[in-house]
């Protein structure tokens, strides 16, 4: 356990979280201390709880037991230190608005309420579509971009919120090379600039080259700490039980 | 010639169809367009429960009770959902009947003296709006306009406050939820306002019509633009339209002013669906057929492609071969060459077929996509 007066420092302590839907745990006694600075993958096989965590974290669910401190407090009081991106699949893309008008939702939680965008945060979301490369399609509707352009307006959409913590639900979910290459280069240029994220990751033969830290998960948190000492054999065996032996098949390839 | 009664009626008619068609782009939106349906019945509930309290058919306060039975009708909907037995629609349709059914118990038991009609709960009288009058400000008009353009009013001004919170929480409510932006708060408020909309409109045009009002309309919009803000403006032009148009329509045939208003906005949509610009049936099938005679074309050209500069080309890069290599008819072959050769992707030679340059490129683009 942390003392108390390092937790203001820590982007994300998760103690003791227990999450369950009914009496079925999804979540099941997790300790999870995310450091400052850090680019995390969440990975662990299906159902193993990992949105979960992230929707946790973020106060979409309630815990049965345990909690989550955000920089020592909790979530609620630290909403503007956080961003984060959905599943893709979790908004209906046909909604009639276009690629400028959901990056500036980001900018919404600054805003508050009854406060409208203005120019300068149209300015800011054009910025930020830029940096994932998505310039030329401010103005196009959103149900007419590809599936990897719509994660790089999800993404530009974090990043006008100008968090310290971004956390990511599976990102790199079915997306192009060129969409896979900007969200990489955004998570390195977060990562320069201090900021924390944690990324929910679904593949292992890249986390060593895309992350430093990793949590492997499985109802219980396995593991968590650096990549180099954390993602072994022996852990991911531990998560992923008897189908791990063709995963690693896999991760020699 | 119309006279002002006309005009009145037209009045309370086109202000109860833009009241009604605002709320109903969210419910459109959120997928919830049932739910209308639901309110619009429930809201009795709401009105009976509320006349056992007040015991004044008039009173203002009756439209708090409809606004509440219409939260409580989204808060049944839902904690029956939670029990993960049954989907929305059945949800639904095991709320509203119930609870209409029991204010229908009531007024049929209690109050058959006094003037709640249930004809009137489904069709409304828009015919009598002028009769019923009141002076407010020094102007003297029918209750309908003060009581819609009021209601009207409270909705532009709610969408107009919370036009951000309501567009966010409908796109994407856990973004919506982790700013801070409760969306259950939002979701509840709306469906208040939905409630009150009803229990102001169905009392001068009926249950059917502020249905038809709120989802039409909308649904047409949705398939006219794909930005919020004109699909607010849209909705409430068709809404308006259908209303003024449905009251022509009536007394040209001499039938039910409401009937007439709520098939105008059905006429509206189904118009929508066929010849939206881009979304419409027409739109599609055009699309679809474009895209299908330029894959054609692509394929036609790829197979030149493999078999130019072989040995076999003379036989195969013949339009005669394409019909039985392609499994093309005779017909569709030569108007895909047709086209081919029209787009100066190939040139005929005494019955063979070779490829442009800019027909290889198009082939070769083909094959890497």
């Amino acid at each position: 356990m942390i003392k108390d007066k390092d937790l203001t420092q820590t982007p994300i302590a998760v103690e003791d979280l227990t999450v369950a839907y009914r009496d079925e745990p999804v979540l099941w006694d997790v300790d999870v201390t995310v450091p400052e600075g850090t680019l995390m993958a969440i990975v662990g096989p299906n159902g193993a709880g990992k949105s979960t965590l992230i929707k946790t974290i973020l106060g979409l669910m309630k815990p049965s037991a345990g909690r989550v401190l955000v920089y020592g407090k909790p979530y609620p009081q630290q909403r503007h230190l956080v961003a984060y991106v959905p599943q893709r699949g979790s908004v209906d893309w046909d909604f009639p608005t276009n690629a400028l008008d959901v990056v500036i939702m980001g900018r919404y939680g600054h805003l508050g309420w009854i406060r409208r965008p203005g120019s300068s945060d149209r300015a800011l979301a054009l910025e930020s579509l830029r940096k994932v490369g998505m310039e030329a399609f401010a103005e196009r509707q959103i149900s007419q971009l590809s599936g990897g352009q719509q994660q790089r307006v999800f993404l530009a959409r974090a990043l006008v919120q100008n968090a310290q913590i971004y956390l990511m639900d599976e990102p790199f979910q079915g997306v192009d090379a060129t969409t896979e290459k900007a969200i990489i280069d955004v998570l390195r240029t977060l990562k320069s600039e201090g900021r924390t994220v944690v990324v929910v990751h679904h593949d292992l033969e890249t986390v060593p080259e895309y992350f430093d830290h990793v949590l492997l998960l499985n109802v219980r948190a396995i593991a968590s700490g650096e990549v180099s000492t954390t993602f072994t054999p022996e852990n991911l065996r531990l998560a992923y039980g008897g189908r791990m032996d063709l995963l690693l098949d896999g991760a020699r390839r | 010639m119309i006279n002002q009664a006309q005009i009145e009626i037209m009045l309370v008619a086109s202000l109860v169809a833009a009241a009604c068609a605002l709320p109903g782009v969210f419910l459109v939106l959120r997928r919830v367009a049932l739910m209308s349906d639901a309110i619009s019945h429930t809201v009795l509930f709401g009105i009976v429960i509320g006349f056992l309290f007040v015991r004044d058919i008039h009173s203002p306060w009756l439209i708090l009770f409809a606004a509440a039975a219409g939260v409580l009708t989204v808060s049944l909907t839902e904690l029956l959902l939670r029990t993960r037995r049954m989907g929305e629609d059945a949800a639904i349709g095991l709320v509203f009947p119930a609870l209409f059914s029991i204010a229908v118990i009531i007024i049929t038991r209690d109050f058959s003296s006094i003037h709640i009609d249930t004809d009137a709960v489904l069709l409304g009288e828009l015919a009598f709006a002028p009769f019923n009058r009141a002076v407010f400000l020094g102007a003297n008009l029918p209750k309908g306009v003060w009581i819609m353009g009021a209601i009207l009013l409270i909705n532009l001004v709610l969408l107009i406050l919370f036009y951000k919170e309501l567009k966010l929480a409908t796109f994407d409510s856990a973004l919506a939820a982790a700013l801070g932006f409760s969306p259950a708060l939002i979701h509840y408020g709306l469906m208040a306002s939905v409630s009150v909309t009803a229990v102001g409109a169905f009392d001068h045009v009926g249950s059917i019509l502020v249905i038809a009002l709120m989802i039409a309309p909308s649904a047409a919009a949705y398939l006219l633009t794909d930005r919020l803000s004109r699909m607010l403006v849209i909705s409430v032009v068709i809404a308006v339209a259908s209303a003024i148009g449905g009251y022509y329509a009536a007394r040209l045939l001499n039938v039910n002013i409401s009937g007439a208003m709520a098939s105008i906005t059905g006429v509206f949509f189904v118009a929508a669906l066929i010849f939206a610009p881009e979304r419409g049936l027409l739109a599609r099938a055009i699309q679809r057929r474009r895209r299908s005679l330029r894959f054609a074309e692509e394929m036609l050209l790829v197979h030149l492609n493999r078999h130019e500069n072989t040995a076999d080309a003379a036989t195969e890069n013949t339009l005669h071969h394409l019909v039985d290599e392609l499994n093309w008819t005779p017909t569709f072959a030569q108007s895909t060459v047709q086209r081919a050769s029209q787009h100066g992707f190939l040139q005929r030679q005494n019955g063979s077929l070779n490829l442009t340059d800019s027909g290889r490129q198009v082939a070769q683009r083909a094959l890497s996509r």
